[in-house]
């Protein structure tokens, strides 16, 4: 096992105060790349790193800060904190472990695409991290590594952060902006207007996540060869059923299984019966695939993908059923509204599983959720409504015994996830 | 109905944003602090501080789960019973907050105290199953640690 390098100073005592984090070698990058590097130079290290987006879509971040104009006056960051995909907690262990590190990669990134005002969006839920990143912001600014000048360069950068008010939605970037800009975060049309071009207040704007702004300071110290020699370092989120939960950093590529061990294995002893490799949005995996390494690659030719790297272990007791309906049912009470097929469709197929569970399904809907994962493919305004059809197909395909069960009355009518009760009850819902 | 000291604080939020409306949310959160939600008052002297129009400010403060429009007990409870915290047993955690509380999810207890409401993931998972009361979070949740987060010690942690 190679060290760990993004978890390196997680829990160690007083992290978050900047003479710690100094110390331990902290804001060395940003100086390396003040005194020695061109923003081209950060840029093309960054390119060279493959780093690829750690907030679930895994976008290359080089080619990200490429698309941004170079001679545009005004330019932006925004660094995506609104982390709520379930089964996802590394950004906030990050945020709450490792303030300035997430600061001195949000400066140098600032440094390389020529930007001089960088938002950090976090989402209402984050506290602790928020108090601990507004006073990490200000201890950087008494020391000079923020606002004007910064160490004794041309270079100017300032940072504000900036709390949500929940709302899952928001997590999708150009949803991001349109909260920031004071509005319901609902999602804008692209293409053709990617952020990059057009994106805060129609500026051109990067936006990355916070895992992704925390790998910078280490690729900029050391050098794309060494980061990719480590792995390259990736976080898993491990959670379910193991008897350890917690972030997990191990090389991009790791198992299931070794992930499983890592955490303390799975509770009671007990086998896996499937798990989550990518967060709620990915399709749901077998036990048979427990082998298969958590890359883009792999998880793509299994129809799923690491997303967030959020992996949630279900051992052999889970009732798929009631987790496939909790699963749909957040994603309509998160559903923003904005276009039809997420608004209807997460309702519907919400309501058909209830329904199943309640012990009135009909054979008939095992049909009609097939047709609803299909017709809500590739047609929602965004990505929150095509995070339905994964959970939706891999029940139907792999645990369809279990649907077959609940309608056949071969198993016990259950209660519903607390969450589609309240449903229920709520009015209107 | 908002004190100074936040008719001020806004502003400057405002000062802070290339746009001033940007401060919309920030400025809802400060006011909701101070009065515990939002009522239309306060959301027009909002919409007058940031220069908006008032639908502007309620439409947003309709949208977002943790914008209060309705009155709300002194602490908040987010319980998540999402994915990793259903795994966990979050569901008995909510049967017995709702048998303790004696009030059922979205409601509040008659002495004030206490508004219960069913969360999405808190990105606590490795806590799961978790809460947060207020501003602090807790978990893994036992009966036991319900008891001493709520009635412990004096009655508050």
């Amino acid at each position: 096992m190679t060290e760990r390098v993004l978890l390196r100073h997680v829990g160690v005592p007083g992290q978050e105060d900047i003479e710690t984090y100094l110390r331990h070698g902290g804001y060395e990058a940003l100086r390396r790349a003040l005194r020695e590097l061109s923003p081209e130079d950060v840029v093309e290290m960054v390119d060279r790193s493959q780093l690829r987006g750690r907030g679930g879509a895994g976008f290359p971040t080089g080619r990200k800060w490429k698309f941004v104009p170079k001679d545009a006056p005004v330019k932006y960051l925004v660094v995506n904190g609104d982390e709520g995909e379930p089964g996802t907690f590394k950004d906030r262990t990050l945020l709450e472990g490792d303030p300035h590190l997430l600061l001195e990669g949000v400066i140098l990134t600032c440094y390389a695409v020529g930007i001089r005002k960088a938002f950090i969006y976090l989402r209402r839920e984050f506290y602790q991290a928020y108090r601990k990143l507004e006073r990490a912001i200000a201890q950087a600014y008494e020391h000079g590594f923020l606002g004007e000048h910064i160490l004794g360069t041309d270079f100017s950068c300032e940072v504000v952060l900036h709390p949500g008010a929940g709302a899952y939605i928001a997590g999708e970037e150009t949803a991001l902006l349109e909260s920031l800009e004071g509005k319901r975060a609902m999602p804008r049309l692209k293409p053709p207007y990617f952020p990059a071009v057009m994106g805060l207040y129609d500026q051109p704007t990067v936006l990355n996540n916070v895992e992704t702004m925390c790998c910078i300071p280490w690729i900029v110290k050391h050098g794309p060869e060494w980061w990719l020699a480590q792995g390259p370092p990736q976080l898993y989120s491990v959670s379910g059923h193991v008897n350890r939960p917690g972030v997990i950093e191990a090389p991009l590529g790791t198992t299931a299984r070794e992930l499983i061990e890592r955490a303390g294995g799975v509770r009671g002893g007990r086998r896996v019966k499937a798990f989550y490799p990518g967060g709620t949005s990915s399709r749901p995996l077998r036990a048979e695939h427990l082998d298969v390494p958590l890359n883009h690659e792999s998880l793509a030719k299994l129809g799923s993908m690491l997303g967030s790297g959020a992996v949630i272990i279900m051992d052999e007791t889970t009732d798929m059923v009631r987790v496939i309906a909790r699963v749909c049912a957040f994603y309509r009470e998160e559903s923003c509204g904005k276009c039809t097929p997420c608004r209807e469709g997460t309702r519907w197929v919400t309501q058909i599983l209830e329904r199943i569970l309640h012990g009135r399904g009909r054979m008939e809907d095992l049909e009609l959720l097939e047709s609803l994962a299909k017709n809500m493919t590739g047609t929602c305004f965004c990505p929150l409504g095509e995070s339905v059809p994964p959970s939706l197909r891999a029940g139907l395909e792999d645990f369809r015994d279990e649907f077959i069960a609940y309608i056949r009355g071969a198993r016990e009518p259950v209660e519903m996830p607390v969450r589609i009760r309240e449903g229920i009850l709520a009015p209107g819902g | 109905m908002l004190s100074e000291a936040v008719r001020e604080e806004i502003r400057r939020l405002a000062a802070r944003y290339p746009v001033a409306r940007s401060a919309l949310i920030p400025a809802l959160l400060r006011a909701q602090e101070e009065l515990g939600w939002l009522p239309p008052e306060a959301m027009a002297e909002v919409a007058e501080l940031l220069d908006l129009p008032v639908e502007a400010v309620a439409e947003v403060a309709s949208f977002y789960s943790l914008l209060f429009t309705e009155p709300v007990g002194e602490r908040v409870i987010q319980l998540c019973t999402n994915i990793s915290c259903l795994l966990n047993g979050a569901e008995e955690i909510c049967r017995y907050l709702e048998e303790r509380l004696g009030i059922r999810p979205g409601q509040t207890t008659p002495d004030g105290r206490y508004t219960l409401r069913i969360a999405e993931c808190l990105a606590a998972c490795d806590q799961a199953p978790c809460m947060i009361v207020g501003t602090e979070r807790y978990g893994p949740l036992t009966p036991e640690l319900v008891d001493r987060i709520l009635f412990g010690d004096g009655e508050r942690p």
